[in-house]
């Protein structure tokens, strides 16, 4: 399953201020080990939302909203994207990360929606077949 | 929780135990040992803030006590003994400073898949064991997946620790050369657990596509523990890529669909973008490129066309002519002819299948006889094309394809007798 963790905003990250370099060492060490694990899929970090953007929307109205947004919790400053087995296994995960902060923080963890990749009941026959088409390799897939 | 723990810290934790006793099957017992007493304590005491050191100092305190019960090691005890002691002390306490040992780590992890890749066990061996050293799983698991009986997966285990034990296989990464000749063994066990998971689809075991996504996961990680090996990336990309498409490849109802007919705004674009990523790492440690880099790239074609008109059927076809010299085989020249006919006209395809028609490997291939029907109704030549949909017919073994290869038989005979369609 893929996982979007989600590294809440403060009143330091609104602010714009960086953090400092020992954080970023222990994010960077954290960073490696999760690409070092297979876990990471992608993962950014957002600009404070002074230079974000919202579209509100009502019935057919379309209004811009220039930031700053105001209910800073409700905020992200960064996300991540992980493959993992388990809910239980990005919770361990995310104990692991350096608190992002310096005091009180929150990371959220949630799991990203997968259509049904995979459709109902494949026949013995079908799989035979498919394993066929396999040999023929890319070409037919 | 434990299971999650487990799982992040297992392979971790039987590599470093593995290196202490030089032997696998010890260390895994070791690992498995401490497991347990983590399930018994940690429900009351708590996870630990540091499990995989709590784990580790748990096993080699164990590891240290095997060794002591061991009378024939009693001369060399008091020394290993008192090593071992003070590396249980020094790492718990290192790995409260993070990364310490992590060269360490790294080179147990990559000697524990040499290991479990080893030559002298048999393929099913090998996945048994890679699966569960490395990737963490559980005996019922590996056999939910594989549709096996649990007992037949733990019995390949155990032989497969016995007879590294028996054969003496040293706890090292192969130098040299013989890395070099060791590399595809363990590659190809991967791609085997890829290709285990992406021949299935669910209605079945949950496990079966997620081999697909262990598989993944089990190539990220070599990919970073080989960073120099071209090949490495190549597989990581190839698996990229074809998982990209793993949601478009059969209708809801389990049929399959092939490539040019999928509906590719559904292809994983960050799959695509990793599998490219992967790809351009590959090139970038070697111009030449090993079999699973080309497929890759030729994976890589059809990823980067956003309609199938758009596929760059020449690239493909070169590339299917480096990977023929590459691996010699009959069926890759087969894909080179479908190939070389999306390029340059069903005419120039028919010459090379015409070559291959003598093949004695693909003298009962279905495929052959129908590709064949397929140009040669492009050729506008129904006649000849409805025999081989019929030869194609009677060759191919699933009910579904014979199904479909007759009603294009049938169809070709509609249209000799209406005359040429076209």
């Amino acid at each position: 399953m893929r996982c979007m963790i989600m590294i809440k905003a403060d009143d330091a990250t609104e602010a714009g201020v960086l953090p400092s370099e020992e954080l970023l060492t222990a994010m960077g060490a954290y960073n490696e080990e999760l690409v070092k694990a297979g876990v990471m899929l992608a993962g950014e970090g957002l600009h404070p939302s002074s230079k974000g953007v919202r579209v509100r929307f009502s019935a057919t109205e379309r209004t811009v909203v220039d930031g700053p947004f105001t209910e800073t919790k409700e905020l992200i400053a960064g996300f991540w994207l992980w493959q993992v087995r388990s809910m239980d296994e990005a919770i361990e995960w995310v104990k692991r990360c350096p608190n992002p902060t310096q005091g009180e923080s929150e990371i959220e963890i949630r799991p990203v929606f997968e259509p049904d990749d995979f459709g109902p009941a494949f026949t013995p026959e079908l799989r035979e077949q498919e394993a066929r088409l396999r040999a023929q390799s890319a070409e037919t897939r | 929780m434990i299971e999650a723990v487990w799982r992040i810290e297992s392979a971790r934790l039987i590599a470093g135990l593995a290196r202490m006793m030089r032997d696998v099957g010890s260390a895994e017992e070791l690992a498995q040992d401490a497991l347990v007493a983590a399930l018994e304590q940690w429900p009351e005491s708590g996870v630990p803030r540091n499990p995989g050191a709590w784990l580790m100092a748990v096993a080699k305190r164990r590891a240290i006590d095997l060794i002591r019960r061991n009378e024939r090691f009693e001369h060399k005890l008091g020394e290993l003994g008192r090593e071992l002691e003070s590396e249980v002390e020094v790492e718990v306490e290192a790995s409260d400073h993070g990364a310490a040992l992590h060269d360490h780590i790294e080179d147990d992890l990559l000697r524990l898949v040499f290991v479990a890749c080893h030559p002298v066990l048999s393929t099913e061996a090998r996945v048994a064991l890679t699966l569960r050293l490395l990737g963490g799983l559980t005996t019922d698991e590996i056999a939910r997946a594989f549709l096996v009986p649990e007992a037949t997966v733990a019995q390949r285990i155990v032989r497969a620790k016995r007879t590294l034990a028996k054969e003496r296989v040293p706890f090292e990464v192969p130098e040299a050369d013989e890395r070099v000749a060791r590399l595809p063994s363990v590659l190809e066990v991967v791609y085997l657990v890829f290709n285990e998971g992406y021949s299935a689809t669910a209605g079945q075991d949950w496990l079966r596509p997620a081999l697909c996504e262990e598989a993944l996961r089990l190539g990220r990680i070599l990919a970073e523990l080989m960073p120099q090996e071209s090949e490495v990336h190549g597989l990581v990309a190839l698996m990229e890529i074809q998982a990209s498409r793993l949601r478009t490849r059969t209708t809801p109802s389990g049929e399959p669909i092939l490539l040019l007919d999928q509906d590719r705004a559904r292809w994983d674009q960050l799959l695509i973008r990793r599998g490219l990523a992967a790809l351009e790492r590959a090139s970038a440690l070697d111009v030449m490129f090993g079999p699973y880099a080309l497929q890759a790239a030729i994976a890589a074609c059809h990823a980067r066309a956003r309609t199938p008109e758009e596929t760059d059927w020449g690239r493909i076809a070169a590339l299917y002519a480096i990977l023929g010299r590459c691996t010699p085989s009959p069926v890759i020249e087969l894909n080179r002819a479908v190939a070389l006919s999306m390029a340059f006209g069903p005419d120039i395809g028919l010459d090379l299948v015409d070559e291959l028609a003598s093949e004695p490997a693909l003298r009962t291939y279905h495929l052959l006889p129908s590709v064949r029907g397929d140009l040669l109704v492009k050729l506008g030549r129904a006649d000849e094309a409805r025999s081989e949909f019929e030869r194609a017919a009677s060759l191919t073994r699933s009910e579904r394809e014979r199904t479909l290869l007759a009603a294009r038989a049938a169809e070709c005979a509609d249209r000799s007798t209406t005359g040429p369609s076209s």
